[in-house]
């Protein structure tokens, strides 16, 4: 089974060169530290920059450098900064080569929620539907279960959409799984993982050809 | 040169009134317009309807305001880190519509560039574009938004001369220069207010013409979030 960062690291390797990646905040956000040798990817985000860099030294950080998620940041060489409506536009008009985002459900349609629990929580849904909306490239990084251990790979997603049939592929603590129009089919399971655990927390419809291979991490 | 020169905050909200409509730059607390802000809090202004990404945090940018139950409308993207906020919100004390970030953006491009809608991939299927016009083009689905109409534009710069030119720095850019122009008055607010012929034209990131008053902040406190470091090694 994969923790979060195993995740990330799992993700990271379908970056390629020359990518411009937008990167949601929580899991997705570890994927930039498991960026692969020898690939030079740029990190987006929405708030008006391009080719942020790590966080900066202490007594370093500038209250006017900032990522999506408020985090003080640095800019690599090459970056660039600009306003929200060009941002949106680099996502909508399908710039940013890949998006990264977590995800509360994911349906077997490519639909997902990550924005709202009615009467629970709502904080909005910032720029995650842009992104979905819009995105030829979309990978969610999540849980396979939620702390109930319900699944969160469904028939139908329960809670209110951010986008409709627009996830491609999904990476679990349990699996790879890339979405089809048959459903979610299973291309890798995480280290230590069965085909039948994955079968278990898979309440979507689950597609299974042959031998599942094991990740490989490293 | 038409000046757009005002002596202070005061006078550049000398004409707000209760029941306005009014756009307010920012991301966060990167990049907003802390004196116009502070000077809404100060005037005592009611009934407010504002268009910003974000609400503020409970003690400060638009928290203030909703501390004092001035604001009766939010639309925003993303309204976390403000429990007041989500307490008015919830017992229905305050109105909030929250729509994409990008749409935000593009509601306000659209009403500084002469656009009375647009349609965007954002929202549909979603609970975002119910009740609205949707439109296939090129076999993918589209929701029609509309420009957004507001009274006041709040901004904040970096440095501005005169003439109302603007120049931002970092990502407290975002909202900012598309707001600029999108309302009936465009009130800017400088780090650092130079004279005409100080900037050089091909740095301008917003010409003169979207603003109508500009002048010298003071005591910016420019808040952090989200204070995140590495050691030095």
């Amino acid at each position: 089974m994969l923790d979060k960062n195993g995740i990330a690291k799992r993700i990271a390797k379908e970056l390629q060169n020359g990518y411009f990646v937008n990167l949601g905040i929580g899991i997705p956000t570890l994927v930039a530290n498991y960026i692969p040798q020898g690939i030079e990817v740029e990190f987006q985000s929405e708030n008006g920059v391009l080719g942020m860099g790590p966080f900066p030294f202490e007594g370093e950080e500038d209250a006017d450098i900032i990522n999506a998620g408020k985090q003080t940041i640095t800019t690599m060489p090459g970056a660039s900064f600009f306003d929200s409506a060009m941002s949106f536009g680099m996502i909508r008009g399908q710039h940013v080569d890949l998006t990264i985002l977590g995800a509360m459900e994911v349906s077997e349609k490519g639909d997902i929620a990550n924005w709202k629990i009615p009467g629970k929580m709502v904080k909005g849904m910032g720029g995650a539907m842009d992104l979905v909306a819009s995105a030829e490239n979309i990978i969610v990084a999540m849980m396979h279960t939620n702390k109930a251990g319900e699944s969160k790979l469904l028939k139908k997603c329960s809670l209110p959409l951010t986008g409709v049939g627009c996830v491609k592929k999904v990476v679990t603590n349990l699996a790879f799984l890339e979405v089809t129009d048959e459903g979610f089919k299973l291309i890798e399971r995480a280290p230590g993982v069965s085909v039948e655990e994955i079968k278990n927390a898979t309440e979507g419809n689950l597609i299974i050809e042959g031998d599942i291979p094991e990740m490989i991490l490293d | 040169m038409i000046r757009k020169t005002v002596s202070g905050v005061t006078e550049a909200l000398v004409d707000i009134k209760d029941n306005m409509t009014f756009m307010l730059g920012g991301f966060g607390l990167c990049g907003i317009p802390e004196n116009a802000i502070a000077e809404l809090v100060k005037s005592n202004v009611k009934g407010l309807t504002c268009i910003s990404n974000n609400a503020g945090v409970d003690n400060f940018g638009l928290g203030l305001l909703l501390q004092k139950k001035q604001i009766k409308k939010m639309i925003s993207s993303y309204v976390g880190e403000n429990d007041e906020f989500e307490r008015q919100m919830l017992s229905g004390e305050l109105d909030v519509e929250l729509i994409p970030q990008g749409t935000l953006a593009e509601r306000c491009r659209a009403a500084q560039g002469g656009f009375p809608a647009i349609y965007t991939p954002a929202g549909y299927g979603t609970e975002v574009a119910e009740g609205k016009e949707t439109r296939e083009f090129d076999g993918k689905m589209y929701v029609l938004e509309h420009a957004f109409k507001a009274d006041f534009a709040f901004v904040k710069a970096w440095k501005g001369d005169e003439a109302g030119n603007l120049i931002f720095k970092g990502t407290a850019r975002n909202f900012n220069p598309c707001m600029c122009g999108a309302a009936k008055i465009t009130v800017a607010e400088v780090e650092e207010l130079v004279p005409a012929g100080t900037l050089n034209p091909d740095h301008v990131h917003v010409p003169g013409i979207f603003v109508q008053r500009i002048f010298q902040g003071k005591n910016y406190e420019k808040r952090i979030e989200q204070r995140t470091v590495r050691k030095k090694q």
